[in-house]
């Protein structure tokens, strides 16, 4: 037996087989971190490419102030406006997308092993597909002359076409649709390993169908639950397509006004600045899911990840 | 007490989540079908449907541009996969054999880029290339998705791994066989089809991404998507629909073949 023991490592290689790739992730994740970190410390470049390597919190002071040209501060919420929508669509993304989510997600996980398969890689597939075709798609159908507008005219209902894209409402059912899957998924896995017969029990003893779903069903699958809001805020939180393609400028979230600052702005600090807020937000977001979840949910939300795959 | 309601199986169909289910089904697929069926309109204007045509998709296949960002998204697809599917085999029999607290370190680092909003990887690896002077462009952009990859490779090569029963180690080992000879002949064998899997999945994933590249393309590194959203941006006639239901068409495939790959024998 103890001979065994010894011999149970061999084959199995080591843990320096892990250094090349922990090195590479050191080098291309963490390290583009740490810059941005110390960018939104730095001054304004000349040129706007780039920063001066002079220490200063003023793009931590931009957040909250406008500097006139005779150097006086006025408070201005522009930005924390901005974040604070940014949160609020992120956060009406998940609610629609968990209403979404329960009816499908339970009526997979009581269909029959063989065809639970291929129903969850039916809502895996759009996971795999680009994201900007995806969203584009909305681009499309809610454009004036699109197809609901087409439907609804051609059967009377409305006169002039409504207007939807370039609207709150297109950059919501745009983030909607991009992170539904991360919704349903983690649910689905919840409510696969319940046991059924519970509720079967439950009603069995005379609850009715509604009771069990809100006392015996819905607690079964809250790990799921908390783990998709998690998964589907988080990247909403940062979404840049959306906004961009269907919010048509009127709806900036923070990945937009991040990216100007990159681009036409040229305010690198201050877009450092913003993304470290944006990673402040996103750790406070983990850290609330981790209180909530214990570690139920947290198991939950690996599994729903690994299901995807 | 009422009596039993017969077996319960009918509790298997809660009322309304049938429809409610074929509803979300459609609203995954259907914004997906106008993109594939308005490929096919003849007319200027997407959504004026005119008569059916292939001619957007001759006009997007011979155009140059076009050819020059699918070589640079292959590219760099092929080289990010390669990368990411090496880095992710170590890694994942590194894992296995890390003490509790490296395994947890590991870990974070892996899947940092899975939690950390795509936008601010992209700045940030833009502020990192800047900063030591590497040139932008399709060296820049396969150097950053290989990142990402890495995690998408190394889910399906570690679930395979996990598989694996022991004993065949220790059986190869009794027969004489070396670190490296059980590496070659056992371990990367049965490997295979959580390789292949995962090679594809970092494929796709690398493809289809837009935020990254278009932050790296520099001057010379447009890829395909970052190509698509300048054509949404200026004007979108059914040619953006003709390319976009070809980029569909490879992931669908691609995912469906890592799909089957990964389920097998298992």
């Amino acid at each position: 037996m103890a001979k065994g023991s010894t011999r149970a490592r061999a084959g199995q290689g080591s843990w320096w087989a892990g250094l090349p790739g922990l090195a590479y992730l050191v080098a291309l994740v963490l390290a583009p971190l740490v810059i941005i970190v110390i960018f939104s410390f730095l001054s304004r470049a000349k040129l706007g490419v780039g920063v001066k390597w002079e220490f200063t919190i003023q793009p931590y002071i931009e957040l909250f102030y406008r500097e006139s040209l005779s150097g006086e501060r006025t408070f201005d919420p522009t930005y924390l406006q901005i974040f604070f929508n940014s949160v609020l669509y992120s956060l009406i993304t998940a609610v629609v997308c968990l209403v979404l989510s329960v009816p499908i997600a339970l009526w997979i996980a009581t269909r029959p092993p063989k065809w639970r398969t291929l129903l969850v890689f039916l809502v895996t597939i759009p996971f795999w597909t680009s994201l900007l075709i995806r969203t584009y798609a909305f681009v499309i159908i809610l454009n004036d002359n699109g197809p609901i507008n087409g439907a609804l005219q051609g059967l009377g209902i409305i006169g002039e076409p409504i207007s939807m894209l370039y609207t709150p409402f297109a950059t919501t059912v745009g983030l909607v649709y991009s992170f539904l899957p991360f919704m349903i998924l983690p649910i689905y896995a919840s409510a696969e390993r319940f046991d059924f017969r519970l509720a079967e029990a439950a009603y069995d003893l005379g609850a009715t169908k509604l009771t069990v779903l809100r006392r015996i069903v819905l607690p079964a699958v809250r790990p799921g639950v908390i783990a998709g809001f998690i998964l589907v805020f988080i990247p909403a939180l940062g979404s840049y397509l959306a906004p961009e393609l269907l919010g048509g400028g009127k709806t900036s979230m923070i990945a937009n006004v991040i990216a100007a600052q990159f681009g036409a702005s040229r305010n690198w600090p201050f877009g450092a600045a913003l993304s470290v807020m944006v990673l402040v937000i996103v750790m406070l977001a983990l850290v609330a899911f981790a209180v909530i979840a214990r570690r139920s949910s947290k198991r939950g939300s690996q599994q729903s990840l690994e299901s995807l795959l | 007490m009422k009596s039993p309601r017969g077996t319960g199986a009918s509790l298997k169909n809660f009322p309304l989540f049938g429809p409610m289910a074929a509803i979300v089904f459609g609203f995954l697929y259907i914004p997906l079908v106008f993109v594939v069926g308005y490929s096919f309109n003849s007319n200027r204007v997407v959504t004026v449907w005119k008569g059916f045509s292939l001619e957007w998709y001759a006009d997007v296949l011979s155009n140059d541009d076009i050819q020059r960002a699918v070589i640079n998204s292959l590219r760099v697809a092929s080289i990010s996969t390669v990368l990411s599917v090496l880095f992710a085999t170590g890694l994942a029999i590194g894992l296995l054999r890390m003490a509790r607290a490296g395994k947890t370190v590991a870990w974070s680092l892996i899947m940092a880029p899975l939690v950390i909003p795509e936008i601010v990887f992209a700045i940030g690896t833009l502020a990192l290339f800047v900063q030591i002077r590497f040139p932008l462009g399709v060296d820049a952009i396969t150097l950053a998705h290989t990142a990402f990859c890495i995690p998408f490779a190394l889910l399906p090569i570690r679930a395979r791994l996990r598989s694996v029963d022991l004993a065949v180690y220790e059986a190869a080992a009794d027969l004489g066989a070396n670190e490296w000879v059980i590496f070659r002949r056992i371990t990367l064998p049965l490997l295979a089809p959580g390789i292949v899997a995962g090679a594809l999945l970092a494929f796709i994933i690398s493809l289809d991404d837009f935020i990254v590249s278009y932050f790296l393309a520099g001057a010379g590194g447009t890829t395909l998507p970052v190509y698509i959203f300048g054509m949404i941006r200026n004007a979108i006639t059914p040619g953006v629909n003709a390319l976009s239901t070809l980029l569909l068409l490879v992931s669908v495939v691609i995912v469906t073949i890592s799909y089957i790959i990964a389920r097998r024998k298992r």
